[in-house]
């Protein structure tokens, strides 16, 4: 389902991405973890059409990804951002921004599909014509999660959608992606660096480390606590030990 | 009965979860209109711009005289109960004059802000959202037009085109919308990176469709409340254009040029060109007021959240 070969991505002189190549079948879903700096989320952004350039092959859902977007990517493949109060435009009612990639690619039935999709995420009809300041952080993660599923994309790309969010909440929107992608047999490409978020959600990962692949693993490793890589290990006694890296797990 | 009527609408109006876009929009209308009103100062502001509205609108009815047809035998008469504001040089109500003035005042204000604003609005946010080349021509342009004086421009403009009310609004609207492109781009700047931007993008929104429906409005409360800020000094640069004998022509009644004209008799008969001068503060106060006040409701995280 996503397919990456040879990608190199590179800010100026930086070489953020270096030569990654990994395959996301129908259906599963993928962890990328890694320490920040290490160019998980720029994997994401060349994937979302988001990085100015690259090279290499992507391909989503079996068609190659252009460097130019395209209005066909954007029913293949949506992304739900870390931060819940800067994903959403401050102005527009949930209604608004749930009902605007109706209107983008000319769907009908606007009314009937916004209920349906605020039912799915567990959200009352109440909130429909809230705006953002009047929501909390899980509701304003759930309408993200909405919109991202309006379009009935087959991929969803996740940039730490729990991080930003309260402990007690971080388990409910982790439940309801569980539940979703059980669904709508979703596939998932997930950029933690928490390893029990990865854990959850995840069946694969791959540990990046300064823009490169450094091991690839099933998940049961990970919880197994038998990564091969000296790094990969490393990375899972310091969230065992995370305390000093000042973020819980759920 | 009535009382449970009107308290009724208000809940319906405030509602935590309305059942339509309709009431919701509503809702967020009187929420703001609620806010304002709280304010005592801002609601002085509207009460004198909407009765400078109603003036203008009613002037034929309102002037006890004609403001253009004067009576020699009766000039430069001081105010009295016959002409509460005395009388020109040649002999015209200055009452009548100030209330006909009032529809020339609005309708280069109205002018003014129709044409800047919109304007501003657009190079600014297209400028800030694109960036790069696009930006650095844009905002050339725009510094070119901010570097020169206001009221020196609008004299060369008036001068090239020709004295006149139309020539006037033009003048003033070419130097009034630089700023606005200003506040609209520094304010798209702050968010053209935001993810709300980058999520509409990944749905296949075209760049027009982002700038006009998720860009724009966003600029949209700092430049209404610039424009009606900025409308006090459009109403001076007018005046200050009449005075120069430069907008609008005798006899219209522009205040401007009623200041210019009585500035001959200022010592003996100071009402002429008093009059006419109050007639300008006031009403640019009551812009100016008007605009403090929307800017403290027209924040979406702020005032309207009761």
């Amino acid at each position: 389902m996503i397919e990456i070969e040879n990608l190199d991505v590179r800010y100026g002189r930086t070489h953020v991405v270096r030569n990654v190549s990994l395959s996301v079948g129908a259906g599963e879903s993928f962890a990328l973890v890694g320490e920040s700096g290490s160019g998980k989320s720029t994997i994401l952004k060349a994937l979302a059409g988001q990085a100015p350039s690259w090279t290499g092959r992507l391909a989503l859902a079996g068609e190659p990804i252009e460097h130019r977007r395209t209005p066909s990517l954007a029913r293949r493949v949506q992304m739900v951002f870390q931060d819940p109060y800067g994903s959403l435009h401050p102005r527009r009612t949930v209604d608004d921004t749930l009902a605007e990639p109706l209107s983008i690619h000319g769907i009908g039935e606007r009314d009937r599909r916004v209920l349906a999709m605020l039912d799915a995420v567990g959200l009352a009809a109440r909130f429909r014509f809230r705006l953002p300041h009047q929501l909390s952080g899980g509701q304003r993660q759930r309408v993200a999660i909405a919109r991202a599923l309006m379009l009935e994309p087959p991929i969803l790309l996740l940039d730490e959608p729990t991080s930003a969010l309260d402990v007690s909440v971080q388990a409910e929107i982790l439940n309801l992606l569980k539940t979703l992608r059980a669904e709508r047999r979703l596939t998932y490409l997930l950029v933690t660096h928490d390893l029990p978020v990865a854990a959850f959600l995840c069946d694969r990962l791959a540990v990046l480390r300064a823009g490169e692949i450094v091991e690839t693993a099933p998940i049961a490793d990970l919880r197994a606590h038998q990564l091969r890589s000296a790094y990969g290990r490393e990375l899972v006694s310091l969230s065992l030990g995370g305390s000093s890296r000042g973020h819980a797990s759920p | 009965m009535r009382g449970q009527r009107t308290a009724s609408v208000r809940t319906w109006l405030l509602h935590e979860s309305p059942a339509t876009r309709a009431q919701a929009r509503l809702g967020q209308a009187y929420r703001v209109t609620r806010a304002l009103a709280r304010n005592p100062l801002a609601m002085v502001g509207l009460v004198i711009v909407v009765g400078l509205v109603v003036v203008a609108a009613a002037a034929p009815w309102l002037a006890p005289y004609s403001p253009i047809a004067g009576d020699l035998a009766n000039r430069l008469a001081p105010p009295s109960g016959a002409h509460w504001l005395g009388t020109d040089e040649l002999g015209r109500d200055i009452l009548s004059r100030i209330i006909h003035g009032a529809r020339i005042t609005l309708l280069i204000v109205v002018l003014v802000a129709a044409i800047s604003a919109p304007l501003g609005l657009l190079v600014g946010t297209v400028s800030g959202y694109f960036g790069g080349a696009v930006d650095r021509v844009l905002m050339g342009l725009t510094d070119v037009f901010l570097s020169m004086p206001r009221l020196i421009l609008a004299l060369a403009f008036v001068a090239a085109l020709g004295p006149g009310i139309e020539n006037a609004v033009i003048a003033i609207a070419i130097t009034a919308w630089p700023v606005y492109a200003r506040i609209a781009r520094a304010e798209t700047l702050t968010f053209r990176r935001a993810d709300f931007i980058a999520a509409i993008r990944m749905q296949g929104a075209s760049h027009t469709r982002i700038v006009f429906r998720h860009v724009l409005p966003l600029c949209l409360s700092s430049t209404i409340v610039r424009a009606t800020l900025d409308m006090a000094g459009i109403i001076l640069t007018a005046a200050g254009l009449g005075f120069l004998g430069l907008g609008a022509q005798p006899p219209l009644p522009e205040w401007g040029a009623m200041i210019s004209r009585g500035r001959a008799f200022i010592l003996d008969q100071w009402w002429v060109a008093t009059m006419p001068g109050f007639a300008i503060v006031i009403v640019s106060l009551g812009f100016c007021l008007l605009g403090d006040g929307l800017r403290d409701v027209l924040d979406p995280r702020r005032g309207t959240k009761t």
